[in-house]
């Protein structure tokens, strides 16, 4: 039976273990029973800072202690992450402060808060700042380890992780997850499914549906949107010839736009992407909304064949 | 760091003297608010920042936040008049490449410790500095100066709320008050009402002042510093006129962000006593 867990838990346990660092600070704006940044607020109270309902400040605090030798990591929900935009924008990303943001309740899988809550913008905006590496892992193991080498990276981060449980695809694999490297879960030949978050355990039912038809697909973890691994993106589209990305996300601005920019300056092939509709979302439980936003494993299955025809 | 009053007037006095050489050889950017605010930044700078400026990076360093970051040629000034930049590097400002960029910049500037330029997110990143200094258990300060417009950005509540509740005794604002932001007077953009009642209200310690008397800025920068004001946060509200010490910019809200012209560059040389009538 597939261990199932949230990512968000990941990024708890991930503080947590950090907390050995005398350095890392955690930020909270209310919602750290949400984050899971509570486990560290526990254990580290003295280094956890309490910033209220106020996401704005909240950045720019970190951007102070980033300033000041220290390596903050903030959360918030996915959305509310946006309302500071121009705060990672000019007072984050701008002086290349190591500011590590995480956006928990990410996408319309987040469910039945609604579409208030379901941020389907956050990777593509963020996408956009200069010095900010962005990233969208699928399980918590991987958002474990990747959050656990933010403290090494040098420059600002936006992670966004998941409210629901997605099937564990990494125990016992943590030395295979790099900060920039995606990873291929499945090897195929006929078609390479990338994707990222809570859309890459989607994607590997899709490429075990597409088996059965005789259709061989590569499925790709694609956890790391910026920089995006470019030369993994040449090699699928070179063994392959066909792409699809799947992304909890509208389909402008985020993972399939990444790897569009890509492939239409370097190793071309059609591509097809799955994301969220350009719409917003609804309250609907976590399944139901892959079903409405058509970016559930039998869409992506569909996707894979488009491209495949469009070879 | 102890200078006379008449010391302190002579440094403001040449700054502003490059203040108005700077925005006049750009012809662009921010003379009013860098005026008003430089009798203040003269006195902080010369008699109460422990910086180093032959060290600009040293961690243990009071920090200095000019939150209203277009009023850059302002704190430009101080910070060649104090050997951080040289008078030579004043002359790159606003030009391609030049450590005097358009709003002060960390990156570029030495001296410089928060890239500001949008308004309402320099109190935040001070509260960062001084959380950071007490958990590093240094008796460094973080300085914020923040201006009467930008108040009116909502971030500025959200900081000085979370300082308060902080209790953080080293972090100093100043305010400087000249009445006066981007299209109008501040009193028809939008109305502050009481301000020192709304910062007593957030839970800080509040004293006003004349912002352009050296004895009470004086007097204001030790009400920053005494211990019994260092239970929480401290602000003290500068009353400043803009474009103060040249008389056609002197509360006039075209010299927000507008050059001298030649005519008038000679008249503001004239009236700071550079050339003689």
């Amino acid at each position: 039976m597939t261990r199932m867990a949230a990512t968000r838990d990941g990024y708890g346990q991930a503080l947590l273990d950090l907390g050995g660092n005398e350095k890392v600070v955690v930020l909270e704006a209310d919602l750290g029973k949400s984050t899971k940044s509570l486990h560290f607020r526990k254990a580290y109270p003295n280094r956890t800072i309490s910033c209220g309902i106020g996401e704005q400040n909240m950045l720019l605090v970190g951007a102070g202690m980033a300033a000041s030798g220290y390596i903050p990591f903030a959360s918030t929900f996915a959305i509310f992450t946006e309302r500071a935009f121009e705060q990672m924008r000019n007072g984050v990303a701008r002086p290349n402060l190591a500011v590590h943001l995480c956006g928990s309740h990410g996408g319309t899988h987040t469910g039945t808060d609604g579409s208030s809550a379901q941020s389907i913008e956050d990777l593509a905006i963020f996408r956009t700042l200069p010095n900010v590496v962005v990233m969208h892992p699928c399980d918590d193991v991987s958002t474990r380890v990747l959050t656990m080498q933010l403290p090494a990276l040098g420059k600002p981060s936006y992670m966004r992780t998941a409210r629901n449980k997605t099937p564990v695809l990494y125990d016992g694999r943590e030395d295979e997850i790099k900060i920039g490297k995606g990873i291929v879960l499945k090897q195929g030949s006929d078609v390479a499914i990338i994707a990222c978050g809570v859309l890459v355990s989607e994607s590997l039912k899709a490429a075990e549906a597409l088996e059965s038809e005789g259709i061989h697909a590569t499925v790709v973890d694609m956890h790391t949107l910026k920089p995006i691994d470019g030369e993994l993106i040449d090699n699928v589209a070179t063994q392959c010839g066909a792409l699809v990305t799947a992304e909890d996300h509208n389909v402008i601005g985020g993972l399939g736009s990444a790897v569009a920019e890509h492939i239409v300056a370097n190793t071309y092939a059609p591509l097809e992407m799955v994301g969220v509709p350009d719409r917003f979302g609804e309250s609907g439980q976590a399944d139901e909304m892959l079903e409405v936003m058509k970016i559930s494993a039998k869409y992506i299955a569909l996707a894979a064949k488009k491209a495949i025809s469009r070879k | 760091m102890t200078k006379s009053i008449s010391e302190l007037e002579e440094i403001a006095r040449k700054c502003r003297v490059e203040i108005v050489k700077m925005v006049h050889r750009a012809q662009a950017g921010h003379p009013g608010g860098s005026l008003s605010e430089i009798d203040l930044l003269a006195a902080l700078y010369a008699t109460r920042l422990r910086v180093r400026p032959d060290e600009p990076k040293w961690g243990d360093r009071d920090r200095f936040i000019l939150s209203k970051g277009h009023a850059s040629p302002g704190m430009y000034s101080i910070l060649a008049e104090m050997g951080f930049i040289s008078h030579e590097d004043l002359k790159s400002y606003r030009v391609l490449g030049g450590v005097c960029q358009g709003h002060v910049d960390m990156k570029w500037c030495p001296g410089v410790d928060f890239s500001a330029g949008s308004l309402g997110m320099g109190l935040s990143f001070g509260m960062g500095c001084a959380t950071a200094a007490r958990l590093d258990q240094s008796d460094r300060r973080a300085f914020v100066m923040i201006g009467d417009g930008e108040m009116q950005e909502g971030s500025v509540w959200e900081a000085a709320m979370a300082a308060a509740h902080h209790e953080l005794g080293n972090l100093k604002v100043i305010l400087d008050r000249n009445r006066i932001q981007n299209d109008d007077f501040c009193e028809a953009q939008m109305r502050m009402f009481d301000i020192p009642a709304k910062w007593r209200a957030f839970g800080w310690n509040v004293k006003e002042i004349n912002g352009h008397d050296m004895t009470e800025i004086m007097e204001g920068l030790d009400f920053l510093e005494a211990p019994e004001n260092c239970n929480g946060p401290s602000i003290l509200i500068a009353h400043t006129i803009k474009g103060a010490g040249i008389s056609y910019m002197e509360n006039n809200p075209s010299f927000h962000g507008a050059a001298p012209n030649d005519e008038q560059f000679h008249q503001a040389m004239i009236e700071l006593g550079e050339v003689e009538v």
